[in-house]
């Protein structure tokens, strides 16, 4: 499915958070959604969601407005990962992960054959097929955010939209997860992920959408967007350069104007 | 790791249902102990027997006049009760919430309470029922009004703060201005809620609009489940929230708002018996709903029950014992809760 977002304005109290927004999402594309805190990339994702309207602007999937859509035929089709992963109920995790595959079943019906090959197939892809019968206020902060990513990939939908899904997870589990979206990307569906880590983002993505006070300041591959004028005018910091294996990585080093670093 | 035995969901399905069954036995078995139980003997096999014969005898009265009428409605109210109250917890996310949150039960009391002071009570029997449940329908509608399209949970509440605190003082100011000191007691009484002198013209009353409201909170069950995740999560999985909380207030009035009018104000139920049963079903609010339902009606057939074994006369009224039990209960949770934390 292709996402494309066109004119996007909207403002809280006033105040703009979102401004000339213009954006085309592709199948196939792992996008990092990057940018400072409070530079709107959450709102932007609900906005392509369709969770929150836009004041003004329209988003297109496949070319159709989502008014002229099902929620429910979206809903098989986009999958939604929110940031933070508060869970109001102390279900066990396969129970959660179960949750993605509401847009698929009919109401009251039984699970079905695929539905339980996708639900395996989640917890596998995360890791978490481990705490598959444990209750999630037994899980740690990360192993909870590695039981909601396996909900959202449950959907087994076209696009993916995820929210800070790093949040709380070890090293390793931070390379798996942004090895495992590249997969995804690989396989066909269009990923989007909001993003604080530009080692990360820089190494896996295959496009950059940086966001800047509400408008988009640089979109493209990794390698133009991590400029360092971008980087200091988005972030107001200094990144150090590298390079392993051919591969070139970023790392923040300073912020500007302080001068200090990790020492 | 194979020889963890794993629960398959298909097992989990079948302890479900296992669970709903020994909740509906239950549920027939503590009505037929209601039946059985009263301040006249009763032969209760000859009493049916006259009553499907279509004898008059005395017997059958006191079974199809005074004691029917009482199980069923024992029944039917602890259901809605129950059922709203673990709907509502799941719409709010909210363990506290209960049944009358929104204000739906203090507007159907109010109604109720108007129609004891306006006289009309005595004109027809119908009248006391007839008045709560406008006043139920009062509620929603000025909920709605308020809420308007696409307002949020946090309206919702505020709005049912505002709709309580107003028809509590209404309530007030009625038994403030009450004629003489009788009446004021006659609508005391009937606040603190009971099921005894209701007859079957009650039960044909409330039953349609309860069945109505039943299913309309049932059909909540795989939207209170996404919910769990969070508003947004919800959304994202294809569930339309303001649909959703149409259906759950309309069912919410229609259920809770006609066992008010038939049996006063009864606490406790909506609030505790969704706790109580929600580790049962491994804490998934759609399925603590029917659950919740049986639940609260066997909690309510035995607190009546109960009333009418202890030696204290004139009997407690039911909304007192449901609350005597629901305190302590409710203590040795929050006890529970924070050991737990």
């Amino acid at each position: 499915m292709r996402i494309e977002a066109k004119g996007i304005a909207i403002a809280f109290d006033g105040k703009p958070i979102l401004a000339g927004i213009d954006l085309a999402l592709r199948p196939g594309e792992l996008v990092g959604l990057i940018g400072a805190n409070g530079a709107g990339k959450t709102t932007l994702l609900r906005i392509l969601a369709d969770l929150l309207p836009p004041a003004s602007g329209t988003v297109l999937y496949d070319g159709t407005s989502a008014r002229k859509l099902a929620r429910r035929a979206l809903a098989q089709r986009l999958a939604f990962l929110a940031q933070g992963g508060s869970v109001q109920w102390q279900m066990r995790a396969e129970a959660v992960v179960a949750l993605g595959r509401l847009p698929h079943r009919r109401p009251f019906a039984d699970l079905t054959a695929a539905d339980k090959a996708a639900i395996s197939n989640a917890f596998t892809a995360t890791d978490a097929s481990a705490f598959r019968e444990r209750s999630l206020d037994s899980l740690s902060g990360g192993e909870r955010m590695r039981v909601l990513l396996a909900r959202a990939l449950a959907v087994e939908a076209e696009m993916l939209l995820a929210d800070e899904p790093l949040v709380g997870l070890d090293p390793r589990h931070q390379l798996e997860a942004m090895a495992l979206f590249r997969r995804i990307a690989a396989n066909g569906t269009g990923v989007v992920v909001v993003l604080h880590d530009l080692s990360l983002a820089g190494r896996f993505c295959d496009r950059l959408v940086l966001l800047d006070g509400g408008r988009i300041l640089a979109d493209g591959p990794p390698a133009d967007v991590l400029d360092d004028g971008n980087l200091a005018r988005a972030f107001g910091i200094e990144v150090a350069r590298g390079n392993r294996d051919g591969e070139n990585f970023v790392l923040p080093w300073q912020a500007l104007g302080h001068g200090e670093t990790g020492r | 790791m194979s020889a963890v035995a794993v629960p398959t969901s298909a097992s989990d399905r079948m302890s479900y249902w296992r669970l709903v069954t020994v909740l509906a036995a239950a549920t027939l078995v503590m009505a037929a102990l209601s039946l059985a139980v009263g301040y006249a003997r009763l032969d209760l096999f000859a009493a049916l027997g006259d009553w499907l014969a279509g004898r008059q005898s005395l017997p059958a009265l006191v079974l199809v006049e005074l004691r029917l009428p009482r199980a069923i409605l024992g029944a039917l109210v602890g259901f809605s009760l129950g059922l709203t109250g673990a709907a509502m917890q799941g719409l709010l996310r909210n363990p506290l919430a209960e049944p009358g949150i929104v204000g739906i039960s203090s507007a159907a009391a109010f109604g109720a309470v108007t129609v004891f002071y306006s006289g009309f009570a005595g004109a027809f029997a119908l009248a006391l029922p007839l008045g709560g449940i406008a006043g139920a329908l009062l509620a929603v509608l000025l909920l709605f009004a308020l809420n308007g399209r696409g307002a949020g949970t946090m309206t919702l509440i505020l709005a049912g703060v505002a709709i309580n605190s107003f028809a509590g003082a209404m309530t007030s100011l009625a038994l403030n201005l009450a004629p003489n000191p009788y009446a004021a007691l006659e609508i005391v009484f009937w606040l603190m809620g009971s099921l005894a002198d209701r007859s079957l013209i009650h039960v044909w009353l409330v039953l349609p609009l309860m069945l109505v409201g039943w299913v309309l909170l049932l059909s909540c069950a795989p939207a209170l489940d996404g919910l769990t995740l969070g508003e947004d999560t919800a959304r994202s999985l294809g569930f339309d929230l303001t649909w959703l909380r149409v259906r759950l207030i309309g069912g919410a009035a229609l259920a809770v708002g006609s066992a008010v009018a038939v049996t006063g104000a009864i606490g406790f139920v909506g609030l505790v018996v969704p706790h109580l049963l929600r580790p049962l079903v491994g804490h998934r609010p759609g399925r603590l709903l029917l659950v919740s339902g049986f639940g609260g009606a066997i909690l309510l057939l035995a607190a009546d029950t109960m009333l009418r074994l202890m030696p204290i006369r004139p009997e407690l009224k039911l909304g007192v014992v449901t609350a005597l039990i629901g305190a302590p209960f409710l203590f040795s949770l929050i006890q529970r809760l924070r050991r737990e934390a």
